[in-house]
């Protein structure tokens, strides 16, 4: 991705979230509000003092791996949208272990995490390799299994693992509080995000600076070409899915062994489905999905003041989030075309003129650019990685 | 054969009448969206927020069959904007439903709180069990009419589909959008069209839901029925009649474990929530394979590509 095109969806994406507001502001004036109170409380509530961005990013955290959870796949093609299941199973496979292995809390910790990765990783990589080996839709395959694995979870929380002593709310044997993991030093936020934005950070420098990545993106881009070009295309949806899978199920271990000190009920909120909303939003760069997740836990932790104060229904902050959700989407239509044609027209004169007689005789498809300029100084930028502009392309020949 | 067999498959088959109303008139929506080459998943938006303005009309204005139309049309307008978005150059499908079932599931929550306590008047029963001696039996063969009207609708896309114009222009639009263009249909029009129409049935879906069984509007009214209708069409081979058995299959395979409840089975139930799931997923794979794409399925489907 160029500085170009970076420019550009920020600007597009800022344009969207104006434009959403702005709706829901009109959303709230029709019900009777004041749109700039409830932007007010908004900001407030999510990011105004130390208590509420504590509030904000705590609910991050387990954002940006659901996030990741999309976002990886989706480098290669796959709309995978089960994340929910393996952060559950993920969860579970985590509370077991740190409840019933004895150990120094360290070992035991990474231990607890690593498996909750690995069973999280195992079940989406279940939807790669059923999308690979049988050509299974993995977008309902992985929404199939994420129903499944709840009423795993559900089955083995109310039955073979459930701490007797839980009697309204079926849980698990509670974890020791030695084996929880901390807060970071100077905040009061625990570790569980640092490693959310570790595993962003690596997934992006996996996936832009290594050939794994990049033959990850060209499965992306045409999985034919990958094929034909001799890459071992199974085994990378697999990888991506299953790495996906992973972020999924350590955010789920990383829930219960730094929020709920077991597994149970309180797990299965949606995290995995708002990782689809984060990863849309961050235009399944793993990177952009931490900034993406701390605006929507933002949005989301400022729904408790707006229910106090303003005497609106928690379900604001949901409304909010479908504006703009549909905005940010709807906006990769229109002002893209806009800001590119206007950016790239002294290119479209050095197009034309560069392709001279004779190469024009030589190679037959120089003379499609300077027939439909538009179409081609104005690539789609998501598709950019695997398309390079054609321009340039043709310049050697000529 | 023993009475706890008896009250058993009686369950079964009654929740199999009972629960999969909405899951057939979901999945008519969804199979005529699909028809047309696009996915609409945000159908579990239009399906909750449907079962909220239905109860909330059917309250206010005392008759429950307004409630179903007032859901129906709800649907229309989330069908209607869900079409139009998606006919902007470069935006995804699966994507922006996903943001309409957000939006949807926000709305009906939001507008909803006032109706969480409140009775509207239901809609009514049909009782078809008056010769049945056994209690059970009697039970389970109590319907409700839109059941019927479902599966009328259903045969009645089946054979529009086949001979009537609209349904060749859907088909051919789904199948093939270039064709479609060529011979002069307004491609994007035509799938606006067929998502709004699919968003009504929904709505109507999602009425059922608050208007009859369970019967009155709560947050955690849908068990995901919207979502689950893109896998109940993949189940039917985009045929509406095959929509209506994977209606009554799917109704029937989530009825299993409270049946068995019922009658002393105490552990494993929660397994048989996930029997619908397992099954969809078996037949997928059993259907399925990588030299192809499934057979029935719109050549323009973004799903199956």
């Amino acid at each position: 991705m160029n500085l170009a095109s970076a420019r550009d969806s920020t600007l597009r994406f800022i344009g969207a979230v104006v434009v959403g507001l702005l709706l829901f502001g009109f959303f709230v004036w029709a019900i009777g509000k004041s749109p700039l109170e409830v932007y007010a409380t908004i900001f407030e509530g999510g990011f105004a003092s130390s208590f509420a961005w504590q509030n904000t990013l705590l609910r991050a955290a387990p954002l940006v791996l659901t996030g990741l959870a999309v976002a990886i796949p989706a480098q290669a093609g796959l709309m995978v949208i089960g994340a929910e299941g393996a952060l559950v199973l993920g969860g579970l496979a985590t509370a077991a272990l740190a409840a019933h292995v004895p150990g120094p809390a360290l070992l035991i910790q990474a231990l607890a995490l690593a498996v909750g990765a690995a069973i999280g990783g195992a079940w989406l990589g279940l939807t790669g390799l059923l999308r690979a080996k049988r050509g299974l839709n993995e977008t309902i395959c992985s929404l199939l299994l994420s129903y499944i694995a709840i009423a795993v979870f559900n089955h083995l929380v109310e039955g073979v693992l459930r701490d007797p002593a839980s009697l309204n709310k079926p849980s698990t044997i509670p974890i020791n509080d030695k084996l929880m993991i901390g807060n970071m030093p100077g905040v009061d936020v625990h570790w569980g995000l640092a490693i959310g934005v570790v595993c962003a950070l690596v997934a992006q420098v996996v996936l832009s600076r290594t050939t794994w990545g990049f033959a990850l993106r060209v499965t992306g881009g045409n999985q034919r070409v990958a094929r034909m070009a001799g890459l071992p295309v199974t085994v990378l949806l697999v990888a991506a899915c299953a790495a996906g899978g992973a972020a999924a199920g350590l955010a789920g271990g990383i829930e219960v062994l730094a929020v709920h000190g077991a597994a149970n009920a309180s797990l299965i909120v949606g995290y995995g489905y708002v990782g689809i909303l984060v990863a849309f939003l961050a235009r399944q760069q793993p990177l952009a999905c931490v900034p993406v997740a701390v605006m929507l836990g933002g949005i989301a932790a400022a729904g408790s003041l707006l229910q106090r104060r303003l005497d609106l229904p928690d379900a604001t902050t949901l409304v909010l989030q479908g504006f703009l959700f549909i905005c940010i989407l709807a906006a990769d239509a229109l002002p893209a075309r806009m800001l590119s044609l206007r950016r790239k027209a002294p290119a479209v004169e050095g197009a034309a003129k560069a392709p001279v007689a004779p190469a024009a005789i030589a190679v037959p498809v120089v003379p499609e650019p300077a027939a439909a300029p538009i179409e081609i100084v104005a690539p789609p930028s998501r598709h950019e990685a695997t398309a390079p502009p054609p321009t340039t392309l043709i310049q050697p020949a000529s | 054969m023993s009475e706890a067999w008896v009250t058993v498959l009686a369950a079964v088959f009654g929740g199999a009448l009972r629960v999969s109303t909405p899951f057939l008139f979901v999945s008519l929506g969804e199979c005529i969206t699909e028809k047309s080459g696009r996915v609409n998943l945000g159908l579990e938006g239009t399906l909750v927020f449907g079962a909220m303005v239905g109860y909330a009309v059917s309250y206010h204005s005392g008759s429950p069959w307004w409630g179903v139309l007032a859901a129906g049309v709800a649907g229309v307008c989330f069908g209607a904007l869900h079409g139009w978005i998606c006919s902007l150059p470069r935006v995804n499908d699966i994507a922006i439903g996903i943001a309409m079932m957000i939006l949807g599931l926000g709305l009906a929550f939001f507008f909803g709180k006032a109706y969480v306590q409140p009775t509207a008047p239901r809609l009514p029963t049909l009782d078809l069990g008056g010769f049945a001696t056994h209690p059970a039996v009697r039970a389970a063969l109590q319907i409700n009419v839109l059941l019927p009207i479902g599966a009328a609708i259903a045969v009645l896309i089946h054979i529009a589909m086949r001979y009537a114009r609209w349904g060749l222009v859907l088909r051919t639009v789904g199948d093939s959008s270039d064709a479609a263009r060529a011979l002069g249909f307004n491609v994007n029009a035509v799938r606006a069209l067929a998502t709004a129409t699919g968003g009504f049935l929904a709505g109507v879906g999602g009425a059922y839901l608050s208007l009859y069984y369970p019967g009155s509007w709560n947050e955690a009214l849908s068990s995901g029925q919207g979502v689950m209708a893109v896998a109940l069409v993949i189940f039917a081979r985009w045929n509406p009649i095959g929509c209506f058995i994977a209606a009554l299959v799917f109704g029937g395979a989530g009825s299993i474990g409270p049946a068995l409840q019922a009658v002393g089975v105490q552990s494993g139930y929660q397994l048989f929530n996930a029997a619908p799931y397992v099954l969809t997923l078996v037949i997928m794979l059993w259907t399925s394979s990588s030299e192809r794409t499934l057979a029935g399925a719109p050549g323009e489907l973004s799903l199956t590509r």
